[in-house]
């Protein structure tokens, strides 16, 4: 201990640490100048920082999360106050929206650009999961661009959609049919879906097996055609699908139809009111109407 | 083993290291005289005018419209305009400032080149800002040789409330010049109220410090030393002049060799420069101009009020120092005539470029469109199928109408074989229909386009024109979008 000695380096005359890797020693510098002021400056600005900002944990048991700091600030209140002045900058388009009927709405170019802005950034955050950006739609998550609707396509039908959802379980109002699962219910024999499988696929327009349309149209009157409509056209007002057309919800292959005939699919949709406030709701409302597919 | 040292640092005599030299120049500090004369007049003059020109501009009004800026020049960042005058630049049209900001360059290059550093000598605020805050100085501490004795005297009440109220009105002007470079990106009049209310935005005041500060410090303590090491104007300069061009000249022809005038002294056989000094005492830059062309003189032309002025006193003629080339300079060494080229390759060649750009320009901003227009195609969903088989594609209509009023458009769609469109809100048209919509005033307005056509076609993209026909101008202008369609 006593008699440890600085190595000095020949070389440059520098102090060495005394670390030794495969002959080659460490020169024991100092840090720059520049470098250690700034490192003695950031930890006074942490001293500050601590004092000024939410940054202690607190103690278990004193009911707070954190130190809140001289500053007081809260990213928390921050959103809060920007969720406020959000609101406030729209009240007034707010207001006016939901009353407006479509036709106000078209009339007035400010008020429909409102409308769809609006609409647009909420179906951004809050249909576009299940429907798709732009309405899209994916297998079980109806297209809301064309025009085809299973409920209603005017402004106000796609309001009541929106504001009570489809088979919500919370929601007196909501739009509520049930297709029984005939084959898991034992309703039908599996030749009988078989055959309306067949039956299906040539209301649809294409080749089907013509011994089991012939078997299958019985069953279809019997079984089918009191929510679907004798030709198979569907009936909006209990969102009984159209089978004549070349639109799937769930798919048009004979191996989807048939489990859908032995399932039965009954697709949810949640009730938005109260979760949405009315103006956010219209304007969703008046987005939808707009992709392509809204009815007068 | 040998030990490296630096070669710098073994004196000669081998007496072991010592420190290398320091690798920075001190400073020497330089006590301006006030110099006088028609060049001191012109800058006093020029001084007033730049001065007048930046505090003045932000307060002119121009009426353009209802809801529309009425500030001459201003750069309306909130509103995402430049207006200047009677141009209006919108952010698309941003390289309207690159070609002025080229054109200012140029225009500097021929200047350069035929009358050397007029811009830095006269115009520049480095220059135009040091003048102002020397004439503080002299007016609290008096000229060159009142103000060397204050320095070197010990601090008295007298010394510090000379300093102090000299510091005080350099930081009074610092402030009066950032505050009004803040002027010219807000409403001047509503920022210099609220600037002082506590209303106006953070950036003004955050600029506004910037520039006082800048101010105080280039103007008032640093000075020369912005020209010779910060500014890169002196380094670009060298490739610019030539010996052609008219530069602030000691005429060595005339002046060599210099000495001193004894009292029964003639000036046969010796040259008009008795070496007095007053040329380099009334330098701001503290350099001496016998010295030939150097990189540190900004040519502000104040030796040559103060050479003249001794030369009068003497009997000699004027101009000793005086605007003038290398070449005459050479020439009359040589004893020929001297010749002065203002036409040269580069003046020529900065002049037409110049005229190009300006031409480039002027004809930009006269043919550009009252409108501007686009049609964004959905990305998503990419096509949609109606139930009768037909195809539909939506496209973002994005309308910007440039003009101070309201306008009616015809819309059409071609290019598509049986195609009928719809404008949501607005109604339907097909083949060679039209629909009409309204553009707001000077703003920018969305409108959702959708085009149908009917099911006979084969999968894949084609494409379609929307052409936009103002109905009172007949002004045309369109865009071009994909239309896709997908297999079943």
């Amino acid at each position: 201990m006593t008699d440890h000695q600085p190595e000095i380096d020949e070389q440059s005359g520098v102090e060495t640490t005394g670390h030794v890797w495969d002959g080659i020693r460490e020169l024991n510098n100092p840090l720059p100048r520049w470098w250690l002021y700034v490192f003695y400056a950031s930890i006074l600005w942490a001293i500050g920082y601590m004092i000024f900002m939410p940054a202690i944990p607190a103690l278990p048991g004193t009911g707070m999360s954190n130190s809140l700091g001289v500053r007081g600030h809260s990213d928390r209140a921050l959103v809060a106050a920007d969720m406020t002045a959000l609101d406030a900058q729209r009240a007034t388009g707010s207001a006016q929206l939901v009353n407006a009927t479509l036709e106000q709405i078209e009339s007035d170019l400010n008020l429909q650009q409102f409308a769809l802005a609006m609409g647009e950034s909420a179906f951004g955050d809050n249909c576009a999961t299940c429907h798709g950006a732009g309405g899209r739609g994916a297998k079980g998550y109806p297209m809301l661009a064309d025009d085809i609707w299973l409920w209603d396509g005017t402004v106000e039908g796609i309001q009541t959609t929106l504001q009570h959802g489809i088979r919500h379980y919370d929601d007196e109002n909501t739009r509520r049919s049930a297709m029984p699962a005939f084959g898991r219910d034992g309703l039908l024999a599996d030749t009988e879906i078989d055959d309306l499988v067949q039956y299906v696929t040539h209301l649809s327009g294409r080749e089907a097996n013509a011994n089991a349309v012939t078997r299958a149209a019985p069953i279809f009157a019997q079984q089918c055609s009191t929510c679907h409509g004798p030709g198979g056209k569907g009936n909006r007002s209990i969102g009984a699908p159209n089978l004549t057309d070349q639109e799937w919800l769930f798919g048009g292959e004979p191996r989807d139809i048939q489990s859908t005939i032995y399932n039965a699919r009954n697709a949810h949709m949640p009730a938005w009111q109260g979760r949405l406030d009315d103006a956010t709701i219209k304007a969703l409302s008046v987005y939808v109407h707009s992709l392509g597919g809204g009815e007068k | 083993m040998t030990k490296i040292t630096l070669i710098s640092s073994v004196k000669p005599g081998g007496e072991g290291p010592t420190p290398p030299p320091s690798l920075y120049e001190k400073r020497n500090q330089i006590y301006p005289k006030l110099a006088h004369g028609k060049f001191r007049l012109v800058k006093w003059i020029v001084m007033a005018a730049t001065l007048g020109v930046y505090y003045t501009i932000p307060w002119i009004r121009w009426p353009r419209g209802e809801g529309i800026p009425d500030q001459a020049v201003l750069a309306d960042f909130d509103g995402e305009k430049f207006y200047f005058f009677f141009l209006e630049i919108w952010p698309q049209e941003i390289y309207f400032l690159g070609g002025l900001i080229i054109l200012a360059a140029l225009g500097l290059f021929l200047v350069t080149s035929l009358f050397g550093r007029v811009w830095c000598g006269y115009a520049c605020p480095q220059t135009v800002w040091t003048d102002l805050y020397i004439w503080v100085e002299r007016a609290f501490e008096g000229d060159r040789a009142a103000r060397m004795r204050l320095d070197a005297a010990p601090m008295t009440a007298n010394k510090a409330l000379r300093k102090g109220g000299k510091h005080l009105v350099w930081l009074l002007i610092a402030f009066l010049t950032g505050g009004a470079f803040i002027l010219y990106w807000h409403d001047a009049p509503t920022i210099a109220r609220t600037f002082f209310t506590g209303e106006a935005p953070l950036t003004a005041y955050f600029f506004a410090a910037i520039l006082t500060f800048t101010t105080y410090a280039l103007a008032g303590t640093m000075r020369e030393q912005v020209c010779t090491y910060l500014c890169p104007w002196p380094r670009i300069q060298g490739a610019l002049t030539d010996q052609h061009a008219l530069n602030v000249t000691y005429r060595l022809d005339r002046g060599e060799p210099r000495g001193p005038l004894r009292k029964d002294q003639g000036f046969e056989g010796r040259g008009d420069c008795i070496d007095c000094k007053q040329c380099v005492q009334v330098c701001p830059m503290g350099i001496d101009i016998r010295d030939g062309e150097q990189l540190a003189c900004i040519h502000c032309a104040l030796c040559i009020d103060a050479c003249d002025d001794i030369m009068r006193k003497v009997g000699r003629p004027t101009g000793l120092i005086a605007y003038d080339t290398m070449a005459a300079v050479t020439q009359r060494l040589e004893h020929k005539a001297p010749q002065y080229r203002l036409i040269r390759t580069r003046t020529v060649l900065y002049a037409s470029l110049m005229a190009v750009v300006g031409s480039l320009i002027v004809f930009g901003y006269a043919a550009k469109s009252t409108y501007e227009f686009s049609v964004l195609k959905d990305r998503s969903p990419p096509f949609i199928r109606l139930s009768d088989g037909r195809v539909r594609n939506g496209y973002t209509l994005k309308l910007v109408n440039k003009s101070t009023t309201a306008q009616e458009v015809d819309v059409s769609v071609e290019g598509l074989d049986g195609a009928a469109f719809e404008i949501v809100g607005i109604g339907a048209a097909s083949g060679d229909g039209t629909l009409t919509l309204e553009s707001e005033a000077h703003g920018v307005d969305r409108y959702r386009l959708l085009v149908t056509v009917p099911a006979d076609r084969d999968a894949g993209a084609e494409n379609l024109r929307v052409e936009l026909r103002d109905t009172d101008t007949g002004e045309t202008i369109s865009a071009s979008a994909p239309f896709t369609m997908g297999t079943r």
